[in-house]
């Protein structure tokens, strides 16, 4: 088990291999459809949010205000990615993103843009919630909230230890290609 | 009113927090068929953790609290409008205890109130008896599974998919095969073989109310159901798609007659975080026993 603390450096990145189990700490982003296809129009991030060597976190958490009207994590599991894949690869490049949280795994643009930039794909337990939500030590601040909504918002969290494994690496390898093509053929000589 | 409020409320926390015995006992049976060491078996032991965890918390079991369905088996003289507005009230309140999460969008302009509440949700389904007994279930059907379920239009040339069990059971596979670890998987497919398009999908998900350690009362279906589970199984695509040995943890088919010109076969997937309860109530409104 590797253990990652943002930000990431390339070498840090490069180093990891399809099937390696990370733990992540330190600061990171959430974001999912909504602000994939606005940044890939042109959107502009708000000034706080540095994705420079850090990660997206393809996540629609439940949140609600405690007593102390603070922002509470109640459950927070990564969403499907692939519906981001028309979008990832350019973000990854404009933005500088060392790596993606997500579930279900990416296609081959994303694939390229993580060989081209140094940059992974971290699969998270879909459904997860609870496990992944006490990895959350932290809710920093949210942003673009009345735009898109709290699931569709960008939430900044502070994580410890958030575990999740390496589906697509940065040499061109992925995992959910290899599964898919086994388990084709597989299925091919069962019917 | 109160009552049915409170039972309402109930239903929905329990079902987002709690998984039902029987979905339960079939991960925890799959859990110990993984090799050990895989990432296949760790992501089975987090699953099983976060079931746990999501119970003793009473939080919800995943993020997505999904579609809000209700299915009421309603005794003849019910007054279903007034019992449509109670759900609706036991949605937002619900929402506002963090039981469901905001999840409710305006598909034309994007804006989401915050309520879950709004034109199709939540979604009720009334079945009138005439029994005594008011049954209601609810199943929230988060989106990530939803969208990797699939119609079929038989005969399917591509996939060599007749009109009969065996093209069936094709098309069946195929919808696996294309979800991959897509519809966080280890899943369970509910399954309708025939109807229109609509009557069709709305069985397939049905059939998701059947418990799953039940016999499907006709042996041919009895016997895909099994097979598509054992098939499904050997394929290689594991626990959300990291290779191993459950694909499935269960399929629940249901059959409907169709006019000559349309055979569908239609397939909703259920993640492992299956969210259904289901309960008696009581004249009163009170919950006087759980189904599952």
């Amino acid at each position: 088990m590797t253990k990652l603390t943002l930000p990431f450096s390339e070498e840090k990145i490069r180093a990891l291999k399809v099937g390696d189990a990370v733990e992540i700490t330190g600061v990171v982003f959430t974001g999912r459809d909504a602000v994939h296809k606005y940044l890939f129009k042109g959107g502009e991030l708000p000034p706080e949010v540095n994705l420079q060597d850090g990660i997206i976190y393809h996540c629609g958490p439940v949140v609600i205000k405690d007593e102390a009207d603070r922002w509470k994590v109640v459950a927070a599991g990564p969403t499907t990615s692939i519906r981001e894949e028309p979008y990832q690869g350019q973000i990854i490049g404009q933005f500088g993103l060392r790596a993606i949280i997500g579930k279900g795994g990416m296609g081959e643009g994303t694939l390229a843009a993580c060989r081209e930039h140094g940059c992974v794909y971290l699969h998270a337990i879909g459904g997860a919630a609870q496990v992944l939500a006490e990895k959350i030590t932290a809710v920093r601040d949210v942003y673009l909230m009345e735009k898109f909504g709290s699931p569709e918002a960008i939430w900044e969290l502070e994580v410890q230890d958030f575990p999740a494994v390496v589906t697509m690496d940065s040499h061109g390898n992925s995992l959910h290609r290899e599964v898919l093509a086994a388990s084709t053929a597989a299925l091919q000589a069962r019917v | 009113m109160k009552v049915l409020l409170d039972s309402l409320i109930e239903l929905i926390r329990r079902t987002s927090a709690e998984i039902p015995d029987d979905v339960q006992k079939v991960i925890l049976a799959s859990l110990e068929r993984e090799k050990q060491g895989s990432i296949a078996e760790s992501a089975l032991k987090i699953i099983e953790q976060n079931i746990e965890l999501a119970r003793r918390k009473s939080q919800p079991i995943c993020q997505d609290t999904g579609s809000v369905l209700f299915y009421v088996d309603a005794p003849i003289g019910l007054d279903q409008v007034a019992f449509a507005e109670t759900a609706r009230e036991a949605v937002r309140a619900a929402t506002a205890k963090g039981y469901l999460r905001q999840n409710s969008v305006d598909s034309l302009t994007g804006r989401n109130d915050g309520t879950n509440v709004g034109p199709g949700a939540p979604t009720l389904h009334f079945h009138q008896h005439r029994g005594e007994e008011l049954r209601v279930r609810l199943m929230l059907k988060g989106g990530g599974c939803e969208n990797v379920g699939a119609q079929y239009s038989l005969p399917n040339t591509k996939l060599k998919a007749d009109r009969d069990l065996d093209g069936c059971r094709k098309v069946i596979l195929d919808a696996v095969l294309q979800a991959q670890g897509k519809g966080c998987g280890p899943g369970v497919l509910g399954v309708c073989i025939g109807g229109d398009r609509a009557t069709s999908y709305e069985h397939s998900k049905e059939q998701l109310l059947r418990k799953l350690d039940d016999t499907n009362p006709v042996p041919e279906l009895d016997a895909l159901e099994r097979d598509v589970v054992k098939t499904a199984n050997e394929l290689g695509i594991g626990p959300m798609g990291f290779g191993g040995t459950t694909t499935l943890l269960g399929t629940k088919i249901g059959a409907i007659n169709r006019v000559p010109a349309s055979y569908f076969v239609s397939v909703s997937y259920m993640c492992w975080a299956f969210r259904r309860h289901g309960a008696v109530l009581a004249a009163d409104g009170a919950i006087s026993a759980w189904l599952y």
